[in-house]
């Protein structure tokens, strides 16, 4: 899956930025999604991104799965950080909205905004297109694998 | 095994469970509130379309509704969530639905421990991320989304990877201007907004066993501001007192084993703490008080989860009684319960005589819904959890995290004010 990046040089992306609690009574995905992001960057739809890259700690704060829904119908497949706050982590797995990424400081620093990319999750790799560069993902966990595989906790099941 | 790994193995039927094995956890309580329960209906919904059935719940008597959100209700939206969140709960059968407006109800993590909700011992999951505050009474207490939740409802379990611990060693009782709200703010400042990140924090020592069990829940409270998949503390005498006042009966503690391990473990000296703040925009932002800098508030904000316990209220009382506030004050106890003791005791009065304003129970202008929410270039001092832009109302306003004892003594001057610094 390829596909352009919207990069966000910062740590600590938390829920209240990806999407602020005066809509947390929202339950209409295409609703929320119009809401994402606005609490830091109002001209994120215009990017047209089908990836975020950003730095530790992403998705921080709220339990709210308000957060991957709305950056999923927002258009964005996969987010890659360099670490994942622990619900945001699961709500996107378990709920089969997007893709949590891992990647390493050398891609966090390189990858430009703008940039065009390729995943390849079966590989292991981040092609970024736009440079001619490609990095390696830290491999998901075996759990999580099986659970990507099954489209999402409701499709897994445990031995 | 320490005790959060003694709680993992028994709910995963294993004699032993380490530190990353991943299991599926028999849960034994689970809470949803007005924001995930539509969340978890939606979904029932997207599950029924696929064909999955989703006509009876595991155990309805085990789950358990709050309304805290956004009650009372400021718009159709909010009324709606409720409405159908009150069908869902007469559908399914649910145990014990606390509503707004019918005797006792407020915010989910206070009912938790008000009402005795969750015992020593338990895995007890909710759709809100401060489930961890409860963790406080012995449990493993840690907070889902919607999907895990509905999961939990129809299946009785869910799969967690198993924490590495943390351990906070306080040595003595806090001296009396400090409160575990300056503890857990210290503890944050040092180890930042992911240092306890996928693990368990641990509270333990002298200091602990000297503190309540509501200093205890603030403590909890806050693990998950620094990443934690849960906060605990050892159930002791007092956590058994706590839960049998409040009628719970049958109480079957679990500690960790002598030879209990932790990945870490921090040491902090009570004499030494002194009464913090966290600065705009992250809860790490630590500062002494004394260090603060001037900056005029606009309001003092003493409500929420963390800090509207009735021991928060008292602290409030303490510094308020005899005096004026001098910037707008809004106390909102954290339940029907603690709003009626603090009526009883007289702390009511003393906040109306101050100047302040007395709200309903609500989780209101912590999260930036409504009931009280900051302009831009607005300033607050709050007895809250979190601080990150627009976390309390305008993206341009500014909060700054307090105990409910320094975030009174703002009130009386209108600046950030030490306790031990008032006239």
């Amino acid at each position: 899956m390829s596909g352009k990046v919207v990069r966000y040089g910062r740590d600590n992306i938390d829920t209240d930025v990806i999407i602020p609690g005066q809509y947390l009574k929202i339950h209409d995905y295409e609703e929320l999604a119009r809401h994402a992001m606005e609490g830091m960057d109002p001209d994120f739809h215009s990017k047209k991104g089908s990836y975020i890259l950003a730095g530790k700690n992403f998705g921080c704060g709220s339990s709210r799965e308000h957060a991957p829904i709305a950056l999923a119908h927002s258009g964005i497949k996969a987010v890659l950080a360099l670490s994942f706050a622990r619900i945001f982590y699961r709500n996107a797995v378990d709920g089969a909205f997007l893709l949590p990424i891992e990647i390493g400081e050398d891609a966090y620093q390189k990858i430009a905004d703008g940039s065009e990319i390729d995943i390849d999750v079966g590989a292991g790799l981040v092609r970024d297109i736009t440079a001619g560069a490609q990095y390696k993902m830290r491999p998901f966990p075996e759990m999580i694998s099986k659970i990507i595989e099954a489209g999402g906790l409701f499709g897994y099941k445990p031995e | 095994m320490n005790i959060t790994e003694k709680i993992l193995a028994r709910a995963s039927g294993k004699s032993s469970i380490s530190p990353g094995d991943v299991t599926f956890a028999n849960v034994d309580k689970v809470m949803m509130h007005d924001v995930s329960g539509p969340g978890v209906i939606k979904v029932f919904e997207k599950l029924q379309k696929q064909g999955i059935d989703t006509e009876k719940l595991w155990d309805p008597s085990r789950v358990w509704v709050a309304e805290d959100h956004f009650v009372p209700s400021a718009e159709k939206i909010s009324a709606e969530n409720i409405s159908k969140l009150t069908a869902f709960v007469k559908k399914y059968n649910i145990g014990r639905h606390f509503r707004y407006g019918m005797g006792q109800y407020g915010i989910c993590h206070t009912i938790s421990h008000e009402e005795a909700m969750v015992m020593p011992g338990d895995v007890y999951v909710g759709g809100d991320s401060h489930t961890n505050t409860t963790g406080a009474l012995g449990a493993f207490a840690c907070g889902l989304g919607h999907t895990d939740i509905a999961y939990v409802l129809l299946h009785g379990r869910i799969w967690f990877r198993v924490p590495e611990t943390y351990y906070f060693h306080l040595d003595a009782k806090l001296p009396d201007h400090i409160m575990a709200k300056d503890l857990i703010l210290h503890i944050i400042g040092e180890i930042g907004t992911d240092g306890g990140a996928y693990r368990a924090m641990q509270f333990g020592g002298p200091g602990i066993d000297a503190m309540s069990v509501q200093s205890r829940l603030t403590l909890c409270n806050m693990t998950t501001e620094a990443g934690a998949k849960c906060g605990i503390v050892e159930p002791d005498q007092k956590t058994i007192q706590y839960l049998e006042s409040r009628g719970a009966t049958n109480i079957n503690p679990v500690t960790g084993d002598a030879d209990a391990q932790y990945a870490k473990r921090f040491e902090y000296e009570a004499e030494k703490l002194e009464p913090l703040v966290a600065e705009p925009f992250s809860p790490e932002n630590t500062k002494p008080v004394r260090e603060a800098p001037t900056v005029e508030l606009d309001k003092s904000y003493i409500g929420s989860c963390t800090g509207a316990k009735y021991e928060d209220l008292v602290a409030v009382a303490r510094i308020l009684k005899g005096r004026k506030v001098r910037i707008r004050t809004e106390i909102l106890p954290a339940a029907i319960s603690i709003y009626r003791r603090a009526m009883e005791n007289g702390l009511l009065s003393i906040f109306l005589d101050a100047g302040a304003t007395i709200g309903p129970p609500t989780c209101g202008a912590c999260c930036g819904a409504h009931m009280g929410v900051l302009a831009k270039d607005e300033i607050c001092i709050s007895t809250t959890n979190r601080n990150f832009p627009g976390r309390m109302g305008h993206v341009e306003s500014q909060t700054y995290l307090a105990s409910p004892l320094v975030a009174a003594a703002s009130a009386v001057t209108g600046k950030i004010t030490d306790p031990r610094d008032l006239p």
